[in-house]
């Protein structure tokens, strides 16, 4: 019934599929053509990107544009930066997520309605930008890299959707069970929700390290030291702040020459600063439509 | 193995009793952290009733009352600041909440399996591109004289459009490259949802000689329902809060005044000009516009269709 063959359908469904089919491969061209677009740029040959004639495959295939990318300080210090971001700031968002889910699960734990509420009000108010970077100076931590880490060391939102599959996919009768052997609850988390969190965990790794890896806004507010400032903040200045000064140079091929290389590394610089998350997202895939779903049982 | 079990009642009580307090250990630092870094900045409202100055500190500074807010609501250049705000926040949501929807309903009817994973796979695929990216690859696209876009249009025949320079654009070019980067991650929830509409309601409708798109009128959409009345809950209530980090970047003199929303001008007036008083005052009133209509829809929703959020 549900496999039913194109040749049998009614001229309408026919025609009704034909568009589904058409409308989905525009979208698809919509979507997919500005990526390969700047991939095939940032390969090409500068000259012909600032004339047009790159259109899908990189035009006389050259190097130069990443070459620029990786003898850029900045930007190499900025990879180093956003790992160093992207490692610890997702470890201690997992490891927080996980101390304050694990009670919360726990039926237990008197005090579990009362406290997920003390969590879940902090969703819904805030105190907003000034208050929180006031609270930040104050704890003396603008311009370190603590800045970056603590103030969003968890996410209620994530700890949410951990406490969900938490409560539905790990049976109450395993806690009871290792209780009348003695377990302790330290000990249940380590040797029982940890090793059965897995998939969960992989769902947190992905939302986290995202938001850390993209990140540019808390580094703007909060960090003003060049040597300490992630990918994002030198791309920002690479890509939108950055212009090429025309003034200094009189030779118009020199001036072409100029604006064809920026262009090149400003295409360099977008897919290798996509890279590392694009490269995971294909193994990540099916944990993200896993996260979504969970996320939405709670609604 | 008998005297063993019979003890276990007798222990188990004193058990949980005692585990309790394991709990809390594990949960303290948590709790801690959303008390420093949630609460305290909640207190640190106040800011917006005073005369900030950072040597005085918090309850050091003079009471001003609501001055801030007076000056939020009045002033000429935040009421257009305001006006943005809520034009952008419903051409947003008008624009990006029903492209999703159908891009979910196509999704499920498309019987070829490859097809089908291929178009889920590139559309979810830019929500992971950082603004930063996003902002600085529409910048390279749409450049005047070198981007893409432009070449393209030229060719087509027509006029270069200088997309970053011009105003009546802005709103556009902020929208639909919103649609662009999200409506493929939007589209997973209902697609999920779409997944699990009964098989057989979609038998008797085929028995009954309903076509396709029939089918997705009277079943596949019904179905649904719910969770569209919950996302179209929370995009209502997202209309006015609409976060600075894209439309910061895409901002420049030539956009500013249709661009300059209000967590924009939150963050202008207090990073850069250091009135925290005001700046804490508008960013108040924003939040709790976007409180207020996340309860109103939430109660309009529950009257009329019986699914709410809470």
């Amino acid at each position: 019934m549900k496999t039913s063959k194109f040749r049998n359908m009614s001229t309408v469904d026919k025609i009704f599929v034909f568009l589904v089919y058409f409308i989905l491969s525009l979208i698809l061209v919509i979507v997919l053509y500005p990526l390969l677009y700047v991939v095939a740029a940032s390969f090409s040959d500068p000259q012909a990107v600032i004339r047009g004639e790159v259109f899908i495959f990189p035009v006389r295939p050259t190097l130069r544009g990443y070459e620029a990318v990786f003898q850029n300080k900045k930007i190499l210090r900025g990879f180093a930066n956003s790992f160093f971001y992207l490692f610890v700031g997702t470890a201690v968002n997992i490891f927080m997520t996980i101390l304050c889910t694990y009670p919360l699960s726990r039926k237990e734990f008197k005090a579990r309605n009362k406290i997920s509420l003390y969590f879940v009000f902090t969703m819904y108010f805030s105190g907003g930008l000034m208050p929180t970077y006031v609270l930040v100076n104050k704890l003396h931590l603008i311009d370190t890299r603590w800045a970056i880490i603590i103030p969003m060391a968890m996410s209620t939102y994530n700890m949410i959707i951990c406490r969900t599959f938490i409560v539905n996919n790990i049976p109450d009768e395993l806690y009871e069970a290792s209780q009348m052997d003695g377990c302790s609850p330290f000990r249940y988390l380590l040797s029982v929700i940890l090793p059965l969190c897995k998939p969960i965990l992989a769902v947190l790794m992905l939302y986290y390290g995202v938001a850390r890896w993209n990140d540019y806004f808390n580094a703007m507010l909060f960090l003003n030291k060049e040597q300490l400032q992630p990918l994002t903040i030198v791309m920002k200045e690479i890509l939108i702040s950055g212009q090429v000064d025309m003034t200094k140079v009189s030779d118009a091929s020199a001036a072409a020459k100029l604006q064809g290389m920026s262009d090149l590394l400003k295409y360099s610089t977008i897919v290798v600063g996509s890279l590392p998350v694009l490269m995971l997202y294909p193994f990540v895939q099916k944990y993200l439509v896993q996260g979504v779903m969970i996320g939405a049982v709670k609604g | 193995m008998k005297k063993n079990s019979t003890t276990v009642p007798a222990v188990k009580p004193n058990k949980i009793k005692n585990s309790n307090w394991q709990f809390w250990a594990i949960i303290a630092l948590p709790m801690i952290y959303a008390f420093v870094f949630a609460y305290i900045p909640m207190g640190g409202i106040i800011i917006a009733f005073k005369d900030y100055s950072i040597r005085r500190g918090i309850l050091g500074s003079k009471w001003v009352g609501l001055k801030y807010f007076k000056q939020f609501l009045t002033s000429t250049s935040s009421v257009t600041v305001i006006k943005n705000t809520i034009i952008l926040g419903i051409y947003s949501f008008i624009a990006s909440f029903p492209v999703p929807i159908l891009l979910a309903l196509g999704i499920n009817e498309v019987k070829n399996r490859f097809f089908k994973k291929t178009v889920q796979m590139v559309t979810y695929a830019p929500y992971f591109i950082s603004v930063v990216v996003m902002v600085g690859m529409m910048r390279q696209l749409m450049d005047p004289r070198t981007g893409i876009i432009n070449v393209l249009i030229q060719k087509l025949g027509g006029d270069p459009v200088n997309f970053f320079g011009d105003a009546s654009i802005f709103r556009s070019l902020y929208v639909w490259s919103g649609v662009w980067q999200t409506m493929g991650y939007s589209s997973i929830i209902y697609v999920a949802a779409l997944s699990g509409v009964s098989l057989e309601l979609q038998e008797a409708a085929i028995v009954d000689g309903a076509t396709r798109l029939k089918r997705i009128l009277h079943v596949d959409i019904p179905a649904i329902m719910p969770t569209i009345v919950i996302m179209l809950i929370f995009g209502c209530s997202n209309i006015v809060s609409i976060g600075m980090d894209k439309i910061f970047l895409m901002q420049n003199d030539l956009n500013a005044s249709v661009s300059e929303v209000i967590s924009t001008f939150v963050y202008k007036i207090g990073v850069v000009n250091a009135n925290f008083g005001f700046s804490t005052a508008a960013g108040l009133f924003q939040s709790l516009v976007a409180f207020i209509l996340l309860v109103a829809v939430n109660k309009i929703a529950k009257k009329v269709t019986e699914t709410s959020l809470w």
